[in-house]
């Protein structure tokens, strides 16, 4: 009862927090709990379940052929804990975060990084209040699948093109964060209206934070090229 | 360049691209709830209610903190843990020294 009350002030302060703010310091975060109408937050899970369960058989199948991966699938999946948590302030005069997953997506592939995303957002959404379970299918959908699909098919393009492997992951992590929010504008747009402006708002705040995304990953990918260039060359990174 | 360089600068830019904003708009509330993102959905809808409620939230602004900072921690306590293991020196390359 007591949670109650402290939840509505909350609430409250929030929403005056808001009515002082212009429209474009909205956050760009992951859809809040109960944010979405039923049957498109029903829909969303029912969309993930597939690639959830393709996800499971690709890390299963990765870790069976290189058991050395296992420990970097967990350091990717430690990787997008730690930018998920970095809540950086943007040129729009709002924070959001980066989402971590780039780096999983182009050493593992699309699939096993769901997983990884999965473990992220339900962290967030059982201990933090961050994101929701019946929003899960949605941020899943906008975190864990097309932004691991975007960034692993960048990174695949480009290394086909012959670009250099670092610039290559600047690119695929980048691009895969800032889609990312592209695509929690759409999910939001689709259903209130007014694509545009959720994009306008999302997807400018997450420009400069995609960029950073990009730059951290490419701290990460450069001890790897040098010093794990075996197992990178396994999982065909390299 | 070495790797250590190359990465200090990147990490050099990083706090940059973090910390320009807090000077370009310095008016600006930086606000970062999530419940934002739901205002914006009041406007265009006034009628919507949220259907679902978090079903734990933490209690305080200073406890989200705090899970926030064991979030990163545990993230990077592993990353680091891994690149520690990734780059030490390997049994065969001490042989050879």
């Amino acid at each position: 009862m007591k949670q109650r009350s402290y939840s509505n002030v909350r609430l409250l302060a929030a929403m005056a927090a808001v009515l002082g703010l212009s429209t474009l310091s909205a956050s760009a975060m992951h859809i809040a709990e109960g944010y979405l109408p039923k049957t498109w937050a029903f829909g969303w899970m029912a969309v993930c379940v597939p690639f959830v369960v393709a996800g499971f058989l690709s890390i299963r199948k990765k870790v069976e052929r290189s058991p050395r991966a296992k420990v970097l699938l967990a350091m990717c999946g430690a990787f997008a804990f730690v930018l998920s948590a970095l809540k950086i302030p943007s040129v729009t005069g709002s924070c959001s975060h980066p989402t971590g997953v780039g780096l999983g997506a182009i050493l593992f592939g699309p699939t096993a990084t769901t997983i990884l995303g999965l473990i992220v957002l339900l962290f967030q959404a059982l201990l933090l209040a961050h994101g929701g379970l019946t929003t899960l299918g949605a941020n899943l959908f906008s975190m864990a699948i097309v932004g691991p699909i975007v960034s692993w098919a960048v990174y695949m393009a480009l290394k086909k093109a012959g670009v250099k492997p670092a610039a290559a992951v600047f690119c695929a992590a980048a691009l895969g964060d800032l889609l990312t929010y592209v695509t929690t504008s759409f999910q939001l747009g689709v259903v209130y209206g007014n694509v545009a402006e959720y994009l306008t708002i999302f997807a400018v705040t997450q420009v400069p934070l995609a960029i950073a995304e990009g730059l951290l990953t490419v701290v990460v990918f450069n001890v790897l090229e040098k010093y794990s260039a075996a197992e990178l060359r396994e999982l065909s990174v390299l | 360049m070495k790797v250590w360089q190359k990465n200090l600068i990147l990490i050099g830019l990083v706090i940059l691209l973090a910390a320009f904003p807090l000077w370009y708009c310095r008016d600006a509330e930086f606000g970062g709830a999530d419940g934002m993102a739901g205002e914006l959905i009041e406007e265009s809808d006034p009628d919507y209610e949220p259907w679902f409620q978090p079903i734990f939230e933490p209690a305080s602004g200073e406890v989200e903190s705090l899970l926030f900072a064991l979030q990163a921690a545990i993230g990077s306590g592993i990353v680091c843990f891994v690149l520690g293991r990734v780059t030490a020196k390997k049994p065969e390359d001490q042989k050879k020294v």
